[in-house]
């Protein structure tokens, strides 16, 4: 639900970074936040536990720059992976205008990828969104890892309905901006069609 | 889309900015804002320079869909007031128009009793101005029917490729 304000000629997008636990959401946050210009970012909020695992969210905002006389601004969140926070994951996903799917390239971590796809979708469907009509966006995770299942095998698992697939190692920054490009394209072209 | 954008217009802007500056002073509030359930700030009056207010905003929507969540599981409905209590400064947080989050920020200048008989004034006042923007919004959607024009329809992939060119 993007909020558009006339008065102070500004467009606000929300954006969800979704994925099993330890796939590296807060890493794509925190990758973002260390490289963006200081003007363009606020603060980055991690609540988080004392093991700095997500406990309800991570929060950043960017201002991207004017599209049409309009400021755009970001704001980023990511859900904590974990299974049992399932509560709070549903909270984050409302009012949400884009996705990015975080999946873990590690063999060992395919159900996880499998069962939070099928939860985000659910969750979605919970706050009236369908999964197949959000913009939405794959990032294949921790490419740099030994014991990874490969491009096409995850595409097949996990791709639901032909959105883009971003390989990335979040952690060293590789195409971290390349799924945020991406996302922002799409949900900014959804506001060319719905206004 | 699940519920319909919001647009805020100038006109209504400005209602609402009078409406939130009046509460400021006759409740001798520090800080009132307005975010939306989803965590964007609409409007802000007061001491705000050194205020974090776009945090503030996205931590207040957690807070309000944390609370959602934890009636629901009791049966509640909603609290439609939340109220934390600092050593200098607290924070009174109210449910306007269903939709829209009203947060005031008070110190030992003002008192719990006068903060909440002055939001119960001004929600009555922010309810009908949200209820305006939301008619209009329906109406200008209807009248402009299926040929609906987004502003933005305009916006091509140059100028989208164009914000990421650092």
């Amino acid at each position: 639900m993007t909020f558009i304000n006339y008065a102070s000629r500004e467009i606000n997008c929300k954006i969800v970074y979704y994925g099993p636990g330890l796939c590296g959401k807060t890493t794509n946050l925190q990758w973002i936040y260390d490289k963006t210009n200081p003007n363009a970012k606020g603060k980055l909020i991690s609540l988080a536990t004392e093991t700095d695992r997500t406990l309800f969210f991570d929060f950043l905002p960017l201002e991207l720059g004017t599209v049409r006389g309009f400021k755009t601004r970001f704001h980023l969140y990511t859900v904590p992976g974990q299974v049992f926070y399932d509560a709070s994951r549903k909270l984050i996903l409302k009012g949400v205008d884009g996705v990015i799917f975080v999946a873990d390239s590690q063999n060992e971590r395919m159900d996880a990828n499998s069962e939070s796809i099928d939860n985000l979708q659910i969750n979605l469907k919970a706050q009236g969104y369908d999964l197949m009509a959000i913009p939405y966006i794959l990032q294949l995770n921790k490419r740099d890892l030994p014991n990874v299942a490969t491009v096409d095998e995850m595409a097949k698992l996990l791709r639901r309905k032909g959105e883009p697939v971003v390989e990335a190692v979040a952690s060293k920054g590789t195409g971290v901006f390349e799924t945020l490009k991406g996302v922002a394209k799409l949900v900014l072209q959804e506001l060319t069609k719905t206004g | 889309m699940a519920a319909p954008d919001i647009v805020m217009y100038e006109e209504e802007f400005n209602q609402i900015k009078t409406v939130i500056s009046k509460l400021r002073i006759d409740a001798n509030a520090k800080v009132v804002f307005l975010v939306d359930k989803n965590g964007q700030q609409i409007a802000a009056q007061g001491e705000i320079e050194n205020l974090d207010t776009t945090s503030l905003a996205s931590l207040t929507a957690g807070n309000v869909a944390a609370t959602d969540g934890l009636a629901r599981l009791i049966g509640e409905k909603e609290f439609s007031i939340l109220f934390h209590e600092g050593e200098r400064d607290n924070i009174h947080i109210s449910i306007v128009a269903q939709r829209v989050i009203l947060v005031v920020i008070f110190d030992e200048r003002s008192s719990l009793g006068l903060v909440r008989l002055r939001v119960k004034k001004a929600s009555g006042e922010l309810n009908d101005v949200f209820a305006r923007i939301m008619s209009k919004v329906e109406r200008e959607r209807a009248a402009a029917g299926a040929a609906f024009e987004s502003p933005f329809a305009e916006i091509t992939d140059d100028d989208i490729d164009s914000l990421f060119s650092e």
